[in-house]
């Protein structure tokens, strides 16, 4: 395989792994620090005890998040150098401002916050736990500042061979983040409701600390329907976005290949990549252009028109993205967002019913219903980064010309396989704390070994 | 002063701030399975890094992000050239960073074990590049007409930059030591005072082997940015009365000297490469400066302003935090995280 193919792979495999540990970090934080407010507030022990509990859990999934974010922010100039050069004045400061405001602030206050339980006064320690999750969240902000300047270029002029920020406030009121940024840290919160909400019915089907865990799942399970619900308005909103400034990775993500007015939404479609004509679909006349710009009509363009229209505007070339990969990315995320605002809809109903959690059957398989949001976010971010191909920064520059020109692919290979090796033993060893940990319950919190004796204490 | 030196100097501070947190951390960890003789001990040696290692890791981040919105030609050039060696010292990041989680979370012996010498590994080998890395770039490294890196992986494992490498390791292990003998107590602050001694020794034997051999095997005196006079004799004297210190068990005095020699150390790097941030060896011509990869004079603007603001912020309450942490921790205590 050429330097281009293993680059992508490499990038796609850390970017998609680094993904499954952030949402988490996102949602979690936010949760723990909600739960350590109520205690707080009430001075109830049962609450500390449901922080430090959440607490462990969110510090096993942290660190993972941590060290793979290490590689996000070297290998765009170890892989990607072209596009390092060509974007750096812009691109690269979204990045330096994360890690000077949110990187230092998310590591040093939870550091004080695991460390700080008696050290610190308990307004303190809540102030901690909390700037962690501010940490997080801004963190969040700056890197889809820079994800959302690939997506739809702004504020910037072209000197020479490189794209030079002309105006930093763009960069910031880039419509693009206002819809990608609620999206995702919502998303995030979702993810972290149906974890709790997942280790939560593990416990309470099994009727054990029956009402540690009710409050759990009671706090996650508002919290969920909240977050899931603003997820999809923010979704809708990110889809007219995307008609806007993307037009081909809608068209991609509905399978449409002609321009339609009104445009129908498609239910099931196969499309021929080359052929690019529709061998089979079924389609909803009218939904698309409602969804598109809230009224019966309006014309979505195809990808036949599109792909000439970038032709005439780019010259010679391929701009259709892979349009299974597309299609079908978008129609998972977009199922799964429903099914689980369903879900969370039903564990509020569940609670305000106000009766043993476990007499509804449906608890039994909350616990796997924590793969929802993970499939979901994962899918999300196949369509937004496979859906703007073949260009790395939309209509500026291209995937194929941005890779490093003095890396060889033996180089990539290498590292390609390293990253797995590691990442996959990793990756065993995170999911084993987790089960253990959540499997024990509150009663492990702070030891290393949930029913045992602690080596050395 | 222009926008680029102003930013040559804060990346220089962020490198320095680096090697000053991070150096001692990465001591700890390289020394934790030889100092920590049973599990206890080793879970005190952990928790005296336990909540700073994160955030002084930040700096290194940061540098990294600084770097590419500052210069991107030069982290564009530099990171793909030092592809392979970045890379392990990634892997060893990653790898080191889960092993402080992960280790204490069970109490199998072999599971505690395993993560214990991971952490030694992966404190190794960072102490071990950096070292090789900052000797290439005093050396130089091949440089073509388009500013590309043009070498190849071993031409970065060169005699010189080995020497290199081993120099940083052996000073940020002393300096992880001299760091433990003033955070434990007991047994393991004397373990710990005796080990820094027998360290400080071949520390300062190589010290100066690669200092004559930095005068030998590159051209660096007759190619000086600025000169940095007497700031390398400065962190060589801190050196020697570290040394002192370390003798005397003064653990506070130690740790200050062996620091202030490290901080010199990297000032005169960064002083004999002005204005240049990558040596092309041996086309000088062809070396990047600090002009030919800078960013546009507004994004420098706005750079700074968002650093002048935040950096003081930042260095306001990790500094505080190492005062709510400032007691020495104790095999006693009932607070270890790790």
């Amino acid at each position: 395989m050429d330097v281009l193919t293993l680059s992508q792979l490499q990038f796609a495999a850390t970017s998609i792994y680094h993904f499954f540990f952030v949402p988490l970090t996102l949602g979690l934080s936010v949760l723990v620090a909600i739960m350590e407010t109520i205690y707080f507030r009430t001075g109830q022990e049962s609450y500390k005890r449901m922080a430090k509990f959440w607490g462990t859990l969110f510090l096993i999934n942290f660190a993972m998040g941590v060290v793979t974010g290490i590689v996000q922010e070297f290998q765009f100039g170890m892989n990607w150098a072209e596009y390092s050069r060509y974007v750096g004045d812009i691109f690269g400061a979204p990045l330096a401002i994360e890690a000077l405001l949110a990187f230092f602030l998310e590591s040093t206050f939870l550091g004080l916050w695991v460390f700080g339980w008696d050290k610190l006064s308990k307004g303190v320690h809540l102030l901690s736990i909390w700037l962690v999750a501010v940490g997080s969240n801004i963190s969040a902000l700056w890197i889809l500042i820079a994800n959302s300047w690939m997506q739809n270029p702004v504020g910037y002029t072209i000197e020479g061979s490189r794209a030079v920020m002309t105006d930093f406030w763009a960069l910031i009121g880039n419509p693009h983040v206002w819809v990608q940024f609620p999206h995702t840290v919502l998303s995030g919160f979702t993810t972290g409701a149906f974890f709790v909400m997942g280790v939560s019915a593990y416990h309470l089907i099994r009727h054990k600390e029956v009402d540690f865990f009710r409050k759990s799942f009671q706090i996650a399970g508002i919290f969920g329907a909240i977050s899931i619900f603003l997820v999809i308005l923010a979704g809708h909103s990110q889809a007219q976005q995307m008609v806007r400034s993307q037009p081909m990775k809608m068209a991609a993500a509905e399978a449409l290949v002609e321009s339609e007015n009104p445009a129908s939404l498609s239910l099931f479609s196969i499309v021929d990549q080359n052929g690019k004509k529709e061998t089979f679909s079924i389609r909803i006349p009218y939904l698309l252009s409602i969804l598109s710009y809230n009224q019966p009509s309006g014309e979505v363009k195809g990808i036949v028109q599109l792909q000439k229209e970038f032709e005439a505007q780019y010259g010679p070339g391929n701009y259709v993205p892979s349009l299974f990969i597309s299609y079908w990315s978008f129609r998972i995320m977009v199922g799964l967002g429903f099914l689980m605002m369903f879900l969370a809809l039903y564990a509020v109903y569940l609670l305000i019913r106000n009766r043993p959690l476990r007499q509804s059957r449906l608890m039994a398989y909350f616990p796997f219903f924590i793969a929802l949001p993970y499939l979901s976010n994962t899918s999300g971010w196949i369509l937004t980064e496979v859906g703007r191909q073949p260009w790395v920064v939309y209509g500026l520059l291209k995937t194929a010309d941005a890779y490093s020109p003095t890396v060889t692919s033996g180089m990539v290979l290498t590292s390609l396989i390293l990253f797995i090796l590691v990442y996959g033993a990793l990756m065993f060893a995170d999911i084993y704390l987790l089960v253990k940990y959540a499997k024990a319950g509150p009663a492990s919190v702070g030891k290393p070994y949930p029913s045992g004796e602690i080596a050395g204490e | 002063m222009d926008l680029q030196t102003v930013w040559f100097i804060l990346i220089a501070v962020l490198y320095i701030g680096y090697f000053l947190l991070d150096g001692f951390d990465l001591g700890v960890g390289i020394v934790l399975p030889f100092l920590g003789k049973d599990d206890l001990k080793r879970r005190v040696i952990i928790n005296t890094i336990g909540p700073h290692w994160d955030g002084n890791e930040v700096w290194l981040i940061t540098a990294g992000g600084a770097t590419f919105a500052a210069f991107p030609g030069w982290y564009a050039t530099l990171f793909s050239g030092f592809y392979l060696p970045l890379l392990l010292i990634l892997l060893a990041l990653i790898v080191r960073g889960v092993s402080f989680e992960f280790r204490s979370k069970d109490s199998n012996l072999k599971w505690r074990s395993f993560w214990d010498w991971a952490i030694c590994v992966s404190s190794f080998i960072p102490a071990l590049l950096w070292g090789v890395a900052l000797a290439n770039f005093v050396r130089g490294v091949p440089i073509d007409g388009n500013l590309w890196y043009a070498g190849g992986f071993w031409n970065l494992l060169n005699p010189y930059a080995l020497v290199g490498g081993v120099t940083s390791l052996f000073a940020l292990t002393l300096y992880g030591i001299v760091f433990l003998g003033l955070k434990t107590s007991d047994d393991l602050m004397v373990d710990s005072q005796n080990l820094a001694w027998k360290i400080w020794i071949p520390t300062i034997f190589i010290v100066v082997s690669f200092t004559i051999f930095s005068y030998f095997a590159t051209d660096i005196l007759s190619r000086l940015g600025i000169n940095p006079g007497a700031v390398p004799i400065g962190a060589f004297l801190a050196m020697l009365v570290g040394g002192y210190f370390i003798y005397t068990r003064r653990s506070g005095w130690a740790f200050a000297m062996v620091a202030l020699a490290i901080l010199l150390t990297v000032a005169t790097l960064f002083l004999t490469l002005y204005p240049r941030v990558l040596v092309s060896y041996p086309i000088p011509e062809n070396s990047l400066t600090i002009y030919n990869t800078s960013s546009n004079n507004y994004t420098l603007k706005i750079m700074s302003i968002v650093a002048l603001v935040f950096v003081p912020v930042v260095l306001a309450y990790q500094g505080w935090t190492y005062w709510v942490f400032r007691k020495r921790i104790s095999s006693k205590s009932n607070n270890l995280h790790y």
